[in-house]
């Protein structure tokens, strides 16, 4: 679960005092103001009170993360050829804008709303209705509910996003938003709420998830997968492919994406304190770790460390270190980011080679395998002198923590999986995912967009 | 009047244009190009891909110049540019059958100069 949720579990100072009364909204009715407690049928009830520190970070926090999908444009945009520059930058922008609607109008409520059976939230909470200013205290007890929405609106925005690298250049513009939005109502929202909605039952499982490894990456990367086995290779993949045609953009938009991810798991603290501070200190430590090892297994393998490496481990210890930022210790975090830096090594380097699908991006070869090493991980490493509202891990002598994640891990794997490949079949049936092979040839820019991102000429 | 194209190594332009200062030969164009000949590529590395470019990069130099010219620019071209491996690179010569000045009009071999 993440920070949400979590708020209740991962501040229990303030969890002590607050008790939730039948249906968790009645809260908000029954006290006038302060955090003044009252017994109510034998329940102390809180009122929610609005923390200036903990809403300006994650004000802040949102904005950061905001950030991030126009990072990961120029970031997938630095690795395609020049043909297809604005095409990916297009897909990044039309999912941000889109995704924002969709989750005022109805995403926010089928993943956060009123829970049906511990799989999805109803529609209550359609177009913001009861989504107000006053703190939700079963998400952010200190937090503007509106502003617990806007930050949760970010993480739908992005996770779509990072399905783009698994069919870059050659995915149909229109396709792309009917699939994103089909897509963000049948798996993201059911599998927010199952983890950080209260009454999801992963989180009733007492999975952990601080920020979103197993409901932004797994989902993401999984998705990826089937979307590179469904549009099938690029023309001329894997010999005819020209190498990336701007690595500096990448690299900017990989130090955009790293800079945002304070914002993702730190912000996922919902509050400006202790914990946010940890959550960002092992962010870092995980991101520099994979960095470093997986530059030093380029360096190994093909005598030379290579920047897109760098850049590539670098983020992968961000995706593993997403679910475990609010768990682990520094040790932990380093722990986490030698495995995000070798395990998605080896997925890129020999699984998909052997395999032969096209992840254009690696997609899932970096966000849905990184994101299933930081669930696991997480079951391993994390630990109740971090976060005393969180759990020991196997290293600290609980191996129930760890069949959880295993479990909450396969059970999103599987479902994204499937899910993502009816719903791509769905639309390819109804209007074709794929370019035609003149317009892959040409490229995307001119024949979706009518443009050119480079000029020859001044 | 001769049309001299030269394709030589990047990493030997700025000898070759210091050489072409010293015969007195000041007028050049320079241009980026990709081309291939007997030298192979040299392997380039993306996520473990290997990427066997058969296109390599060259810098191509093209310069008008009259007859008493001719032997100085090939030997200040072949001079810079050389290192004894395969890949130094080419140097063409061709008739050139005018030369026209755009601002004043002038042409033939004064027009060159």
């Amino acid at each position: 679960m993440m920070a949400c949720g979590n708020r209740c579990i991962l501040r229990p100072d303030r969890m002590g005092v607050t008790r939730l009364v039948a249906g968790g909204l009645a809260i908000l009715a029954i006290v006038s103001g302060g955090a003044r407690a009252a017994e109510q049928g034998g329940e102390v009830v809180v009122q929610a009170t609005v923390d200036s520190g903990d809403t300006a970070w994650v004000l802040i926090s949102s904005a950061l993360v905001m950030l991030m999908t126009p990072a990961l444009a120029f970031f997938y945009g630095g690795l395609v050829r020049r043909k297809n520059m604005l095409s990916v930058l297009m897909q990044c922008l039309m999912i941000l804008c889109l995704i924002s609607l969709q989750w005022v109008v109805f995403g926010y409520s089928l993943a956060f709303g009123p829970d049906r059976g511990g799989w999805i939230g109803s529609l209550g909470w359609a177009f913001l209705r009861g989504v107000g200013m006053t703190p939700n205290a079963d998400y952010a007890a200190t937090v503007p509910h509106q502003v617990f929405m806007m930050f949760q609106m970010m993480f739908a925005v992005i996770t779509p996003a990072l399905i783009i690298g698994a069919f870059a250049e050659r995915m149909k513009f229109s396709a792309l938003c009917v699939f994103t939005l089909l897509w963000a109502t049948f798996v993201y929202d059911p599998v927010a709420h199952w983890v950080w909605g209260v009454g999801g039952f992963m989180r009733q499982w007492g999975a952990l998830d601080f920020a979103g490894g197993t409901v932004v990456h797994i989902t993401a990367g999984m998705t990826a997968l089937a979307a590179a086995l469904v549009l099938g290779r690029r023309q001329g993949y894997p010999e005819g492919i020209s190498p990336p045609h701007n690595l500096p953009l990448a690299v900017l938009g990989a130090g955009l994406l790293w800079f945002g991810w304070f914002g993702f798991n730190a912000g996922s603290a919902l509050g400006s304190g202790g914990l946010a501070g940890s959550a960002f200190m092992c962010t870092h430590i995980a991101a520099a770790t994979a960095g470093v090892t997986w530059a030093l297994l380029d360096w190994y393998k093909h005598k030379k460390p290579t920047t897109l490496g760098m850049i590539t481990g670098m983020v992968g210890g961000l995706v593993s270190i997403t679910p475990a930022a609010g768990f682990v210790t520094p040790v932990g975090a380093i722990c986490i980011g030698v495995g995000a830096g070798v395990i998605p090594w080896f997925s890129v380097t020999y699984i998909k080679a052997a395999l032969g699908y096209d992840d254009t991006l690696d997609a899932f070869g970096v966000h849905g395998v990184g994101g299933i090493w930081g669930a696991i991980a997480t079951g391993i490493f994390a630990t109740k002198s971090v976060n005393p509202a969180g759990a020991d891990g196997l290293l600290y002598g609980n191996p129930v923590l760890f069949w959880i994640q295993v479990k909450a891990a396969a059970v999103t794997i599987v479902y994204a999986f499937v899910v993502g490949f009816v719903l791509l079949k769905l639309v390819d049936a109804l209007m074709k995912l794929r370019v035609g092979e003149h317009e892959e040839r040409v490229g995307l820019d001119l024949t979706m967009h009518r443009e050119a991102a480079y000029t020859v000429i001044d | 009047m001769k049309y001299i194209i030269g394709v030589i190594q990047p990493d030997r332009l700025d000898e070759v244009l210091k050489r072409l200062t010293d015969e007195e030969v000041h007028l050049v164009t320079v241009s980026s190009v990709l081309g291939r000949g007997r030298q192979k590529g040299i392997a380039q590395v993306y996520r473990s891909h290997k990427e066997q470019g058969s296109l390599l990069k060259k810098v191509k130099l093209e310069i008008a110049v009259n007859e008493a010219f001719v032997e100085k620019t090939i030997r200040a071209i072949s001079g810079g540019a050389h290192s004894g491996q395969i890949g130094d690179g080419k140097i063409f010569v061709m008739d050139m059958q005018e030369c026209i000045r755009i601002r004043t009009g002038e042409r033939g071999g004064d027009a060159i100069g």
